[in-house]
């Protein structure tokens, strides 16, 4: 397939650049390890969104770890729920809560749900039911414009997710209701459960579908920090639309023997991968 | 009061009060919002956006989006009020209700109206008689079914008023007699005594209060002894009354305009067996769909009239 990228990005410096990439290596690896340890939970789509949540958490969103509540917050909306273990390696990361607990991942009694829960500090809403987040997202933004509150609001999408009819009953809704401050990353990995999403239920063009809901659209190398932080750029700077951008991923990015390969999507690496996958992304 | 059709009482709209209750509220609170799907004038939250235009969102066709959206808004503090009919607030966003609105554990308020068989010409499609049930199942909910305008009223006040969690309203689509005097008190999860009985006793809902009254005072001429009491909150269901009522009667009727299914019957049912086991009838829609008809016609054919309903009571108690 071949992926057109309509963004000229900026030069960012190499300094941020080397930092996102470090970090985002960093959380890769405590994704890695978390899975193992629970045994259980969806490894292809955590690796896929993890440097779009490194640029956002680590450079874009303005956030409190320390006061999860802070009012002028911006906001994170995973609608893709199963990439919960990205989300959480960023909070722990972040100091949400303690590292420690990312070992309890998908336990019995642990903060730590298999998918995300408002239990968890930092989690804005449950999600995990596929579907749901666009929508969360929107009623967020209209909550905070009533407030006439500045915070923008970003909502993580899947690809194989945008097969759900909700989520185009809320991209309606946002071109209709102008949100300006809100961004939809889809984090466009190409695969879902039962094969690639253009066999299973093909839904390109994507970004023509949001551009006819009156949403400003940008696709971007979902690996390229440079296409990343452009693209946030120019979505903090439209104010009459929101702005979706369309990440071109790699579904288990970072780890060879994962990239593009189904099987990781729902399962977890066993012992011996995951020395396999660390010792790759530490190289 | 006694015998006689319903046509010559009073009747009045518990829609209207819901609108009423909406525009005193917008008025009191800076944080009220309200969201219907393309039923703003049948529902009356109309008249809230045109009151509160900023804090009123029209959000189409599209149901499961606005359960989401409200969802959203409640994150952010907000008092949120839903309303579509209730097959479309309950029937059509149920996995959003439970899973991003009950899970989430917001504050969230869905008044939906046209519940019921009462619903009338437009058919099964749009009769739900299955709300009561779904909502029940889902954890931490609270269920509410007023018997009148003025119970609505008082009732959508107090759903303001409550820090808690989920809470379901449902409301019929005809007006309906009075039950209460303008101005009665009510608190959710706190049932109403209106007839005590020794041969048994009706425990109703919504819509199905005023016909039991009527029923009940017309056995009471007949020398037939029967109680009844408005268990407006369907859940958290008040037990004393109803236990109490078991140990004095030792029958009781349930009556809703609702399946008899999951609803205020299974309700009363469960908390009977496990606790005081009570001969119980169930007065309801009798595990089928509804149909088209005339209101009247079909509150005849399922039995909710109170000729129809007496009826049924005097021959469970053999009188």
């Amino acid at each position: 397939m071949t992926k057109t990228f309509d963004i000229k990005p900026d030069q960012p410096p190499a300094e941020l650049i080397g930092q996102l990439t470090a970090k985002a290596r960093k959380l890769r690896s405590d994704v890695l390890r978390m899975l193992a340890k629970a045994k259980s939970g969806h490894t292809g789509g955590s690796l896929s969104a993890m440097d779009i949540l490194t640029t956002l958490y680590y450079h874009v969103m303005r956030h409190k770890p320390g006061e999860p509540g802070w009012p002028d917050r911006d906001r994170f909306v995973l609608s893709k729920g199963h990439a919960a273990p990205a989300l959480y390696a960023v909070l722990a990361d972040c100091g949400y809560f303690p590292q420690e607990h990312l070992d309890s991942l998908r336990r019995l009694g642990s903060p730590l749900q298999g998918h995300p829960c408002m239990c968890t500090p930092g989690v804005e809403v449950c999600t995990g039911s596929l579907g749901h987040g666009l929508s969360l997202a929107n009623g967020i933004t209209l909550g905070l414009r009533i407030d006439e509150c500045e915070s923008r609001i970003y909502a993580l999408l899947g690809d194989g997710e945008c097969q759900e009819g909700q989520i185009w009953e809320a991209a309606m809704s946002a071109g209709h209701f102008k949100l300006g401050n809100l961004t939809a990353i889809v984090d466009k990995n190409g695969l879902q459960i039962d094969g690639s999403t253009r066999e299973v239920m093909n839904i390109d063009p994507v970004d023509e579908k949001f551009r006819a809901f009156g949403w400003e659209v940008i696709n971007v190398d979902g690996h390229d920090f440079s296409h990343l932080l452009s693209a946030f750029k120019l979505a903090e700077q439209e104010h009459e639309r929101p702005t979706a951008i369309i990440a071109h991923t790699v579904k288990g990015k970072g780890v060879s023997f994962m990239e593009n390969n189904l099987i990781f999507h729902g399962r977890a690496p066993t012992s011996e991968e995951l020395k396999w996958a660390l010792a790759e992304l530490n190289e | 009061m006694g015998s006689g059709g319903t046509e010559r009482v009073e009747k009045f709209s518990l829609r209207n009060a819901y609108g009423e209750a909406l525009l005193e509220l917008g008025r009191k609170r800076k944080d009220v919002v309200v969201l219907d799907a393309d039923l703003a004038l049948s529902t009356q939250t109309a008249r809230f956006g045109k009151a509160f235009p900023d804090r009123f969102f029209d959000m189409g066709i599209a149901e499961a989006d606005m359960i989401d959206t409200a969802v959203g808004l409640a994150t952010t503090g907000k008092l949120v009020f839903v309303s579509t009919f209730a097959m479309f607030a309950v029937g059509k966003p149920w996995e959003q209700i439970r899973n991003s609105a009950a899970y989430s554990g917001v504050r969230l308020n869905i008044v939906a109206t046209h519940s019921g068989i009462s619903v009338g010409e437009d058919g099964a499609s749009h009769q739900c008689i299955e709300d009561m049930a779904l909502m029940r199942i889902i954890p931490n909910t609270t269920v509410i079914a007023p018997a009148d305008d003025v119970a609505t009223f008082a009732l959508v006040m107090q759903m303001a008023e409550r820090q808690a969690k989920l809470a379901y309203m449902r409301l019929p689509r005809p007006s309906l007699p009075r039950v209460y005097a303008e101005g009665e008190e009510f608190h959710i999860g706190k049932a109403k005594v209106l007839r005590v009985g020794t041969q048994g006793t009706i425990v109703a809902a919504g819509s199905l209060v005023w016909p039991c009254l009527q029923a009940a005072d017309a056995l009471a001429g007949e020398g037939i002894s029967v109680g009844v009491i408005d268990m407006h909150t369907i859940k958290p269901l008040d037990e004393g009354p109803v236990l109490k009522a078991a140990k004095r009667s030792g029958f009781i009727i349930t009556a809703e305009e609702h399946t008899i299914v999951g609803g205020l019957g299974e309700a009363v049912s469960s908390l009977l067996a496990e606790k005081l086991p009570t001969r119980v009838k169930r007065i309801g829609v009798q595990d089928r769909f509804g149909e088209s008809g005339s209101c009247s016609e079909l509150v005849e054919f399922f039995g909710f009239t109170p000729e129809s309903i007496a009826k049924d009571i005097r021959e469970s108690i053999g009188g």
